[in-house]
């Protein structure tokens, strides 16, 4: 496989034949910590701390992973879209979440990371996805909540990644915000004209809310008291809100989101605390999110049975497109002998 | 599997006439047909560019960031090569 230039790594942790001695780690050390500390960002050729990379390959696999997986739970309803516009809609909105997945796997190859082993890592279970797309879309009105709740989490999550300490993952970020932004607002438009419609309409997304309100506020992660390894990446700049904190910056913003959607939150104890500033909301049931992640959540098993069918599926097109360049390649350099 | 693994390729893209291609991310292509295509996909669906570049990754010579210093350094003594360099009196226009 040809890697780039401008993504090797100029000079890895202790590698031979350079000047790995601990001294000069050492200064190593100090460089990145005082570009972390400016503010600056880390770009790949630079010198990291090999925690630093792995923390990094893993949260950008898992981000990357789950755009991809992410596309399964909507693209389920293309074909069953009650309008031309939805459709059209919807196949740009899942067709985002593709070029979303390949912006990320792109930043994580910059670390090192190989696009065949992040996958087969995927496949095989060993590099994890967002619990989120564990849960079916059982109705047209779940496209609306996703847009709206779940691409809504998202985006709270992914806004203060733009300023990520590593380059190439903010950079990133920042392309892929900017599209969610649509993500979110089809969502909403799409649930206000079902709120708005007949009664089951109104009741159909009704329902989808409540079914993706408690797994969206699950989307952040752990409570911070919980949370593995939120301190260290928080100290790296890579993280720069804590779990909760971006939680409850979600259910501010949703709250009255929710009222002009003439919608209800499935919470009887969300009520405004003058006191905080804050919405007060009720307990989150983690046992069902560690039990998401484990594996038993609705979809886990079909998520990757489908995902890894789709990429076996594809193998003869890949094979074909590179048995093609390798002949167009052979015969160019006939030609130009 | 591997033999089927496609090269990386570097996008440029140029946001509109009058500005130059500038470097929009990298992708997976066979061949450099199929990467135009890709970036095409990949990085301009929103009309973000007039005109693409994609280049074998493995065509770039890249400076080292440990030779920032030394390498850069010749640049920074040498203040005359900036306007602000030269004192004008006062009053005096178009310069």
């Amino acid at each position: 496989m040809a890697t780039a230039a401008a993504h090797q790594t100029a000079r890895t942790h202790g590698s031979a034949g350079q000047e790995g001695d601990i001294d000069a780690d050492d200064t190593y050390q100090r460089v990145f910590d005082a570009t972390v500390a400016a503010d600056e960002r880390i770009e790949p050729r630079d010198w990291m701390p090999d925690a630093y990379r792995a923390t990094l390959v893993r949260q950008i696999a898992q981000h990357a992973h789950s755009e991809i997986i992410g596309m399964q739970p909507e693209a389920n309803w293309i074909t069953r879209a009650p309008s031309l516009r939805r459709k059209a809609i919807l196949m740009a909105k899942v067709q985002d979440e593709a070029g979303h997945g390949l912006y990320l796997y792109s930043a994580a190859e910059t670390l090192g990371a190989s696009r065949e082993d992040l996958l087969d890592k995927l496949h095989t279970g060993r590099q994890k996805y967002s619990s989120i797309f564990n849960y079916p879309t059982l109705t047209w009105a779940d496209v609306g909540a996703i847009g709206w709740l779940v691409d809504g989490a998202a985006i709270t999550n992914q806004v203060p990644l733009c300023r990520c300490s590593y380059g190439p993952y903010a950079r990133a970020m920042v392309r892929v915000c900017k599209e969610e932004s649509f993500h979110q607002r089809q969502g909403y438009e799409l649930l206000l004209a079902l709120s708005r419609g007949t009664t089951e309409q109104h009741a159909m997304a009704q329902d989808a809310v409540d079914r993706w309100w408690w797994p969206s506020l699950m989307m952040f992660g752990p409570p911070d008291d919980e949370s593995a390894h939120s301190a260290q990446s928080m100290a790296w700049k890579i993280k720069r809100h804590s779990n909760d904190e971006l939680r409850r910056r979600f259910v501010d913003i949703c709250v009255p989101q929710a009222e002009s959607l003439g919608l209800t939150l499935p919470d009887p104890d969300l009520k405004w605390n003058e006191e905080r500033g804050h919405y007060d909301f009720g307990p989150i049931d983690w046992t069902e999110f560690k039990e998401v992640l484990k594996g038993n959540g609705p979809c886990n098993e079909q998520r990757i049975t489908q995902r890894k069918a789709a990429h076996d599926e594809g193998a003869w097109v890949r094979e074909s497109a590179a048995a093609y360049a390798a002949k167009h390649s052979t015969r160019t350099g006939v030609e130009q002998a | 599997m591997t033999d089927t693994d496609w090269p990386l390729w570097e996008v440029f893209v140029r946001s509109r006439r009058g500005l130059s291609h500038t470097h929009a991310g990298s992708l997976h292509a066979p061949d450099a047909a199929f990467a135009l295509r890709n970036a095409r996909d990949l990085y301009t669906r929103r009309g973000e560019g007039v005109s693409l570049w994609v280049v074998p990754s493995s065509a770039i010579t890249a400076s080292s960031p440990d030779e920032k210093d030394p390498f850069f350094e010749p640049a920074a003594d040498k203040p005359y090569r900036h306007p602000t360099f030269y004192e004008i009196p006062e009053g005096v226009k178009h310069l």
